[in-house]
């Protein structure tokens, strides 16, 4: 092994505190060692013109640069011992900057110092092997999951950049919350009239494959080639033969709660979720059917049947995104409000659908208890939000949807009398804080400072709402018709879905992204992407601007039709190897599998952290060019003389 | 007789402490030059016998450093690992003899210059108060 050291000035930053050529002297006596040569600017171009030359002249097979650190020029070295014809991983670069000359003043200890580190360097790339990038073809197409705004938005993206995709949705149709939605904040567009075209769009494009009913049950598989396993439930009803016509529900006899309006009105055990459901047919809810026949026999097209199976179908794609948003903490946990116990204590979305003209009451106010008219509503903010008990974070969307309740309903009763219970109010967004300012003081709405502690029903009805006004410092009681808690939100995704998709999940259950601030799509695992609520609360434009994001990385990595990737993963001895399964447990990606009682590695899986090398018990797996071999001698390079 | 200094050694992790150590130079701080950093890929990649090479090789000290607990680490769980590893290693190294407080493990994230700086002056100070290792497994934990 011929070895080429560089050491780099960098004008004075390294010269003046570390002794280059004191650092030659010793590098020189380093076994290996062929030539040692400074230069005032090595990243420069005639700095990089002595690496090529010396390698073709001293018949260099490896190079050790000490300059600035790698995270900066790494790759200029690696391009130029390229240049000069050999493989960049013989490459070993190492800061005496960064880590030397500029934190450290006493000439002689930085460079000792640097002396070390360098020969920690030598020792290292001794061993080094040379490698090639690993090319795998890649799956163009893309699984998104969960059929809301933001997989909609996702899918409409990706398709219309040429990409197959196929939508999964658990429900019997797309829409996902922001369908039920009357109006949203703060333009008061009404949320069907935006979102039903787009629906409609996604189920009609021809690179869009829609499957409602259905879950993903596993996945296998890597970046580029995921094979994912898909189960669909029976709709039961034949979406081409539906015509609409609603025979069925009629003479359906089972009645139960209307998901769709939270409860506020029912629907029978055929139903259509909602007028708008796309795709526009008739469903049969499986758990609530008596199967008694009767809508078979008045269907005029034949289109039902009962029997219909569960399938399970398998599509290879190759990137995947989770879109699958959130729900309402459950209200019923909320104790002290007395959700559950009376009717007239609602949740967000249950006030929505009140709202909403094609909801249970078509847009009138009226108490779910006794039909009454309702004249004066209380508003509870934070309900579970920003909460120990709770949930500990702000669920961010409950300000702005709360102000616009109000505003909706004193238009609708405009002698009515609304008061808000809120902590702070958290209105940053474009047109948020005006829209606030105009329900405060166009309205005339009483918003109260502070944590409504106490919901009871009175002996005449009235809903007392008992708190405390932070703001004067007094007990307060507030009687009124209704009230609306404006319950926080908890990711939908289950634990289970998370694990098969062995993506890592914040606290509260939320996807983590790899970077909040510069990678807030992608997620640890490659090829995996997230937007939308499932990631974080956040409103709808929010869901849309992530999801586009998202789309923008799904089309970059699926348009090129091959990836590359690092080539210094884990590599394993089949000669040594036991077969003891450590790495297979403490993989972070399950990248090792035991096949014949071997340890192997999904090359695409596997990111080349070198934590199985550290847990193998018999040294058989091996992290490419950090080998333990290696560390060890680095270990003893950096210590020699000691 | 020349002034016994000790000698230490950081494994730290190219994500978190490394970027942390690289931001201490980009501003300027300074430390004792007594430590010599080894970057790797992960403070996961860090293997008791590593460790304890360093501690044959003449090392007073050695220090782990890696991203925070819990969702930091580039590789989801190499944090969680190493911590493991130095758990059981100290355990093992106090049986031996050796004062477990010569080994220690601290999350330091990309943007924590001023924690890398104070965790190496202080563990610094450590070693020195407990003094040269010398012939290994010779002192009371």
């Amino acid at each position: 092994m011929r070895v080429g050291v560089f050491i780099c000035h960098c004008g004075r930053n390294i010269a003046d505190t570390v002794d280059i050529k004191k650092v030659i002297e010793d590098i020189l006596k380093q076994p290996h060692v062929v030539c040692a040569i400074d230069y005032v600017y090595l990243c420069a171009e005639p700095g990089q013109q002595i690496i090529v030359d010396s390698i073709r002249k001293e018949k260099l097979d490896a190079i050790v640069v000490a300059a600035c650190t790698p995270t900066l020029h790494y790759e200029t070295f690696a391009r130029a011992i390229e240049r000069g014809g050999l493989n960049r991983y013989m490459l070993e670069m190492v800061s005496i900057r960064e880590l030397v000359s500029w934190v450290h003043k006493d000439r002689v200890e930085a460079t000792d110092k640097a002396i070390r580190i360098i020969r920690g360097a030598i020792a290292k790339v001794l061993d080094n092997k040379a490698y090639e990038p690993i090319k795998s073809r890649v799956v163009k197409k893309c699984l998104v999951i969960g059929g809301g705004i933001a997989g909609i938005t996702v899918a409409l993206d990706v398709a219309n950049a040429g990409i197959p995709v196929v939508l999964i949705e658990k429900s019997p149709t797309i829409g996902g919350k922001m369908a039920m939605l009357s109006e949203t904040f703060p333009t008061l567009d009404c949320a069907q009239c935006i979102l039903t075209p787009k629906m409609a769009e996604v189920y009609k494009h021809p690179l869009i494959e829609v499957h409602t009913l259905s879950e993903v049950v596993d996945v296998s598989g890597h970046l580029g080639n995921f094979r994912v396993k898909i189960l669909k439930r029976p709709r039961k009803v034949k979406i081409e033969l539906c015509r609409l016509c609603g025979l069925c529900e009629r003479v359906c006899p089972v009645r139960v709660p209307r998901e769709f309006d939270r409860g506020l009105s029912e629907r029978k055990a055929i139903y259509l979720p909602f007028p708008q459901a796309i795709p526009t047919a008739y469903v049969v809810d499986e758990n609530n059917c008596t199967r008694c026949r009767l809508c078979l026999k008045v269907c005029p097209t034949g289109a039902i049947d009962l029997d219909e199976k569960s399938i399970v179908v398998e599509e290879e794609v190759g990137a995947i995104v989770i879109a699958t948003g959130y729900d309402l903490y459950p209200a019923e946990r909320l104790r002290e409000y007395g959700y559950g116990l009376y009717k007239d204590v609602v949740d967000s979305l249950q006030f929505e659908r009140m709202l909403s003209s094609t909801g249970p009451t078509e847009g009138t106010i009226i108490r779910p208890s006794d039909k009454r008219e309702v004249k004066r509503i209380t508003f509870i903010q934070c309900a579970g939000s920003r909460d120990e008990a709770h949930l500990k974070y702000c669920s961010k969307i409950c300000c702005m949807y709360t102000a616009k309740h109000a505003l909706l309903f004193k238009e609708r009763v405009p002698d009515g009398e609304v008061t808000i219970f809120y902590i702070d109010i958290r209105a940053a967004g474009k047109g948020y804080e005006e829209f606030i300012k105009r329900v405060q003081e166009e309205y005339m709405i009483n918003y109260v400072r502070g944590k409504a502690s106490k919901v009871y029903q009175d002996v005449d009805g009235d809903m007392v709402v008992i708190g405390f006004d932070t703001l004067t410092g007094e007990r307060i009681e507030v009687r009124s018709d209704l009230v609306v808690l404006a319950v926080g939100i908890i990711p939908q995704m289950s634990r289970e879905l998370a694990s098969k998709l062995r993506v890592p999940l914040d606290e509260y259950g939320f996807v983590q992204e790899i970077h909040p601030k510069l990678r807030p799509v992608e997620l640890s695992i490659p090829g995996i992407f997230v937007c939308g609520t499932a990631h974080a609360p956040k409103d709808i434009s929010e869901s849309v601007m992530q999801a586009s994001a998202t789309a923008a990385k799904v089309v970059n990595l699926l348009s090129k039709g091959e990836i590359t990737k690092e080539p210094i993963i884990a590599e394993v001895d089949e000669n040594i190897c036991s077969g003891c399964r450590v790495c297979v447990t403490t993989c972070p990606y399950g990248a090792i599998e035991i096949i014949d009682d071997k340890a192997k590695v999904n090359e695409m899986l596997c990111e080349g952290c070198g934590i199985c090398e550290a847990s193998c018990p018999v040294d058989a797996i091996k992290l490419r060019n950090w080998k333990e071999e290696q560390l060890m001698n680095v270990v003893r390079a950096v210590l020699g003389g000691r | 007789m020349v002034e016994w200094k000790p000698r230490i050694v950081a494994f730290l992790c190219r994500w978190c402490a490394g970027s942390a150590a690289e931001l201490a130079g980009i501003s300027r701080l300074s430390y004792p030059a007594e430590i010599i950093p080894i970057i790797l890929p992960c403070s996961g990649r860090v293997s008791p016998r590593l460790i304890i090479e360093a501690f044959l090789n003449g090392a007073d000290g050695v220090l782990i450093g890696g991203c925070h607990t819990p969702n930091d680490c580039h590789y989801i769980s190499g944090n969680f690992k190493a911590f493991k590893r130095v758990y059981l290693l100290k355990k093992l190294l106090s049986q031996l003899g050796m004062n477990p407080m010569r080994l220690r493990i601290e999350w330091i994230s990309a943007t924590e210059a001023q924690k890398l700086v104070r965790v190496v002056e202080e563990f610094l100070n450590e070693v020195e108060n407990l003094g040269p290792l010398g012939g290994i497994f010779h002192e009371k934990a």
